[in-house]
């Protein structure tokens, strides 16, 4: 049972103990009885009986009995009438001290939400969002002065689990932060509120103003369930003197540039450098190609994979051709040891990579290496290619007390001038293209690729599978990539395997259930 | 001289023993004091420049570390207390109390130590959802009010109880529960204590279970809230220390206080029966 | 409560013994011998997130979560990394402890209490915020450790990033942590060594290894096997240190199985398949103890 509460966390004891006889000591203390003690309001409640009126007559006689027998033991059982009531006594104070406690508990707990005329908002922000929304909550609470806001900082290493747990344990907030790729984990839960309606209603928010392929994510069976707040998408970053001097002055806007661009690359390059890094316990590269060549990677409403269909067979081709040919190091990100020194060092041109780097890279670049960013070649000339849409919407709890409160709070934070505030505090971008200012986002060089990219993303797979499928992919990747299987071997492996994970989906959708896709 | 180069190597060995056990101890308590990014400074530092209390004050203030402490020391006694009370009954009854599968019972509880407790948490934690005890303290505490390795510590003691003291008594007419109120008890003081100090501890100490069940950051626990503040403040390393050295302080306390209890519940024979 | 106090004279007798021992009793069957039963249970469904939302979605798979587990990469891999510190992080803890046991209770040291004291403090510390120091000391610019490497002329190591050295770096935490646990339980063993035979051995001759090869470790081996047993369950049980340092990174090299439990379980919701983790690893333990205590 609870062993590990008795002792230290990683050990547990399987111990016989043989203590030396006791010492009972002779106290010779004077005696502090007291009486009952009767308590008002919560000590009524967890009143405990004092030891020694609740059977008080009969120690005496216990102890004059005692007091005849030779027990032989040294320090044991003589006990006299003074060191019983000052055992009581003892025992009675600490009986004081956990009753003292527990009211406090009681009351600590029991004070925790206190009826008044002010609604509170409960609001869970994941990250460093949660410390940098806080400095806006004050504006808020002046425009709408019935409502107070409370927000939970959760880490993201945390957040998907700390989610789950609170909607098992009926601890859900008003209002959460949420990642783009949970969203139909939560639709399955019945977790979330559709917000269509409130949507149309709002004069606020204006449903084409977001980036549509953004919006797609939140919208499950034609029900939009949560509102993007910032948004997120992976492009290429590169070093601009090093593609210039293989030839390419303008980043390469299609694949055959690409690859091109990246054969001119490593004939200059020195051994044990390459063109690109694409990290192989990463999936987004290789999703993103599949996108752009317009796979749909599962098929029958996502019940099965359709990972052996031309399209995804040519972009996992062309995507294990980049590593046999030596164009990507066989390099998992952790092995990297230092992405930000190797970039500076010209080590790799092409990373693939999102907006959380732009900071890193000015932050932890020297000043001389000059870099840049660029969206997507494409397969053919379609510029630019897709990309995923990522990011972290807001949604509201199906089982809220106060929605409308909640609404207000969404809404604010979706006003174009607070995505601005929020871009300015964090960096993170604007899910609305009204928020790209010249003075925000739109002035900032190396973010216009960003705004040209988002106008071209498509959603992941919505279901609650998509991460295990992930995963998936990618170890069937990399064992192609590695050579351990060929590509034919990986795709009927990749197939089998998400088909077995996708078993369960469609034995749900056979009786008829409702369920996100 | 061949005694003083014995003794010279020895208290040796010790002082190095005791430096690295205690160098990361001690480069703890003196990065909280120091002022921000002077931990991470390369040369390091291993004395502050200047002695000062600002994380320990954002800690108590911003992050709201008292009130962590309090819900601490809040699960930490009432585990402690009403285990005391679980267990010392029980371990009495097993000791000296006769009834019918006495020895088959403990058998099967003993066998009990070897299960993980991880096993048992997944479903515990549905059944404490059924019972709406999660996310509140008492989904903490009635998990731990009693276990196998309490009642196992109090009744090796209780069984020097002589049996001639409680006959006596009974021969009085006193009651079960006085006699074990008002002699056992009494009786089985330092390995109350010594179960007190292990429990209080452990409870303080506990990470995973209060880490699932308790969603409310207002309830959490130290250890709890300091994981959580290490997912967002990882760069601030004097705070982390401050943090770190706010979570153990108590239980070091305590710990150094009753030392004599711990250890000797430790020690004294490592047996198995 | 009280209640008990009367029962010897009430008519209905029940034995005093069952009503003390109810109480505990009670919570710990209801508390842990009945989750473990459900744990048995639940290994046998698929309970996912879809169970989650609705009763009805949760079906019987009799060994179905058993055998995706032997099928699981993940799993195999959580597997050799436990069994990886199980195997050099119990033997090197226990040697550390035996060390500082026989430091501490030799002969011609004094204050033997304050070095007692000083070696168990790490063990009573919080585990959580030990770890959240060590992670820092595993910092590979500006940790202690690599500086202290660097005076010695050794290059920077990434501790915790490095898969090589990740598993590495969590046992050395872990014995750093637990050594005083066991070193108390060794000063007890050896102390109960009678002194007489160091004496016979020294009158025969015998030099201070000698003493320890054919007096002492024969006295301390019930001790060993004790003391290897308690170790043994307590690391497969590893969890609060990768949980803390690396979230099981990098690369799955400090996934344990407790981990891997606790990810699929309470995050992934996947807790059929958590609980067959769980029931596995209990069957590991336990047919590893029964090992050792029948070699003895």
């Amino acid at each position: 049972m609870r062993r590990r509460a008795l002792l230290p966390e990683s050990l547990q004891i399987v111990a016989v103990i043989r203590l030396p006889v006791s010492e009972n000591r002779r106290s010779g203390r004077r005696i502090h009885t007291s009486d009952r003690r009767r308590g008002r309001g919560f000590l009524w409640a967890i009143w405990i009986p004092h030891p020694r009126s609740a059977f008080g007559r009969g120690s005496n006689a216990l102890a004059s009995k005692k007091r005849s027998i030779d027990l032989g033991f040294e320090g044991v059982g003589e006990v006299r009438r003074e060191e019983a009531e000052t055992r009581f006594a003892r025992d009675s104070r600490a009986w004081r001290r956990i009753l003292a406690l527990a009211s406090l508990a009681a009351l600590t707990v029991g004070c925790r939400s206190k009826p008044s005329a002010t609604t509170v908002v409960e609001f869970w922000a994941l990250g460093r969002e949660g410390e940098v929304v806080q400095r806006m909550i004050p504006d808020f609470e002046r425009r709408h002065p019935g409502i107070r806001l409370r927000v939970q900082q959760i880490p993201w290493s945390a957040a998907h689990e700390k989610l789950l747990t609170a909607y098992v344990g009926e601890a859900m907030p008003d209002v959460f932060q949420v990642g783009n790729t949970w969203i139909p984990e939560f639709v399955a839960l019945n977790a979330i509120e559709p917000l269509d309606q409130r949507m149309q209603s709002s004069t606020v928010i204006a449903v084409a103003d977001y980036f549509p392929g953004i919006l797609d994510t939140s919208v499950i069976e034609r029900a939009t369930y949560g509102l993007p707040w910032y948004v997120d998408t992976r492009l290429l970053f590169y070093r601009s003197d090093l593609l210039e001097r293989a030839g390419y002055p303008a980043p390469p806007r299609d694949w055959r540039a690409w690859v091109d661009a990246m054969t001119r690359v490593k004939e200059r390059a020195a051994p044990g450098d390459f063109p690109t890094l694409l990290p192989v316990n990463e999936w987004q590269p290789l999703v993103i190609l599949a996108l752009q060549l317009g796979a749909d990677l599962l098929r029958e409403r996502d019940t099965y994979g359709d990972f052996e269909s031309a399209a995804f067979r040519a972009a996992f081709t062309f995507y294990v051709d980049l590593f046999r040919r030596g164009l990507a190091p066989l390099a998992t990100q952790t092995q990297v040891a230092n992405l930000y020194q190797d970039f500076a060092r010209g080590a790799f041109v092409f990373y693939v990579s999102g907006p959380w780097n732009i900071g890193e890279f000015r932050e932890r670049l020297p000043a001389s290496v000059t870099w840049a960013t660029a969206p997507w070649p494409a397969p053919d000339q379609r510029y630019p290619g897709v990309s995923l849409a990522g990011g972290a919407s807001l949604a509201m709890f199906r089982g809220s007390p106060r929605k409308d409160a909640a609404w207000q709070w969404l809404e604010y934070l979706s006003e174009p001038a607070q995505q601005i505030a929020l871009y300015r505090l964090t960096g993170d971008l604007p899910s609305r293209k009204s928020a790209w200012t010249e003075e925000g986002p739109a002035g900032d060089e190396q973010t216009r690729a960003f705004r040209i990219q988002l106008d071209h993303v498509r959603p992941t797979p919505k279901i609650p599978e998509w991460e295990r499928i992930a995963d998936e992919i990618t170890r069937h990747a990399e064992a192609a990539i590695r050579g351990q299987v060929t590509i034919d071997e990986a795709l009927a492996a990749l197939d089998r395997n998400v088909d077995a994970m996708l078993e369960k989906r469609r034995w749900l959708i056979e009786r008829g259930e409702r369920l996100p896709s | 001289m061949k005694r003083i180069l014995t003794v010279t190597g020895l208290y040796a060995l010790l002082g190095i023993g005791v430096v690295l056990t205690l160098s990361p101890l001690a480069w703890m308590v003196s990065a909280s004091f120091m002022p921000t990014g002077e931990a991470t400074a390369v040369p390091p530092r291993l004395l502050p420049s200047r002695f000062t209390l600002d994380h320990y004050r954002d800690l108590v203030t911003r992050m709201n570390l008292v009130r962590h402490a309090l819900s601490s020391t809040l699960l930490a006694s009432a585990t402690t207390a009403i285990s005391l009370l679980l267990n010392s009954m029980a371990g009495y009854a097993f000791a000296k109390l006769r009834f019918p599968g006495r020895e088959r019972l403990f058998g099967a509880l003993l066998a009990a130590l070897v299960i993980p407790a991880q096993v048992s948490m997944l479903p515990l934690f549905l059944m404490l959802k059924q019972l709406g005890l999660v996310n509140t303290y008492w989904g903490v505490i009635i998990p731990g009010m009693a276990s196998v390795f309490g009642i196992f510590l109090v009744r090796q003691f209780a069984l020097s109880i002589p049996e001639s003291l409680l006959d006596a008594a009974r021969i009085d007419g006193a009651g079960e529960f006085r006699i074990y109120w008002s002699l056992v008890l009494p009786f089985c003081r330092p390995v109350l204590v010594t179960l007190a100090v292990f429990t209080f501890l452990g409870t303080w100490n506990d990470f995973l279970w209060p880490l699932i069940v308790l969603a409310d950051d207002d309830l959490y626990t130290l250890p709890v809230a300091l994981a959580n503040l290490l997912g967002e403040h990882v760069q601030d390393t004097e705070l982390m220390m401050a943090g770190s050295v706010l979570t153990m302080l108590p239980v070091l306390g305590l710990f150094v206080a009753l030392q004599r209890y711990y250890i000797a519940g430790i020690m004294g024979g490592a047996l198995k029966e | 409560m009280t209640a008990a106090a009367e029962r010897s004279s009430a008519p209905f007798r029940v034995s005093p013994g069952i009503a003390f021992v109810a109480p505990a009793l009670c919570a710990i069957v209801t508390f842990f011998f009945l989750p473990v039963a459900g744990a048995v249970l639940l290994s046998f469904t698929d309970f996912d997130i879809y169970a989650v939302a609705s009763w009805r979605n949760l079906r019987f798979i009799a060994f179905g979560n058993y055998s995706r587990l032997l099928r699981d990469p993940l799993f195999w891999i959580a597997l050799e990394n436990t069994l990886y510190f199980v195997a050099v992080g119990a033997p090197l803890s226990m040697g550390v402890s035996l060390g500082a046991a026989l430091l501490v209770n030799a002969r011609l040291v004094r204050f033997k209490g304050v070095f007692r004291t000083l070696f168990f403090l790490p063990v009573v510390t919080t585990l959580v915020a030990v770890a959240v120091v060590w992670r820092y000391v595993y910092h590979p610019r500006f940790g202690l450790l690599n500086q202290g490497l660097g005076l010695l002329g050794v290059g920077p190591i990434d501790w915790l990033g490095d898969p090589r050295w990740a598993m590495p770096s969590i046992i050395l935490m872990a014995a750093w942590k637990n050594f005083g646990f066991n070193m108390i339980v060794f000063i007890a063993a050896l102390q109960s060594v009678p002194e007489s035979l160091y004496e016979a051995a020294r009158l025969d001759g015998a030099s201070f290894p000698q003493q320890f090869r054919h007096v002492t470790l024969p006295l301390l081996a019930p001790t060993f096997l004790f003391v290897s047993v308690i170790t043994l369950i307590g690391y497969f049980q590893l969890f609060a240190e990768p949980y803390v340092m690396t979230q099981g990174g990098p690369a799955n090299r400090t996934l344990s199985i407790v981990l891997l439990m606790y990810e699929q379980g309470f995050r992934w919701w996947n807790m059929g398949y958590a609980a067959a983790v769980a029931f596995v690893l209990f069957v590991i333990i336990l047919c590893l103890t029964l090992v050792q205590t029948r070699l003895r």
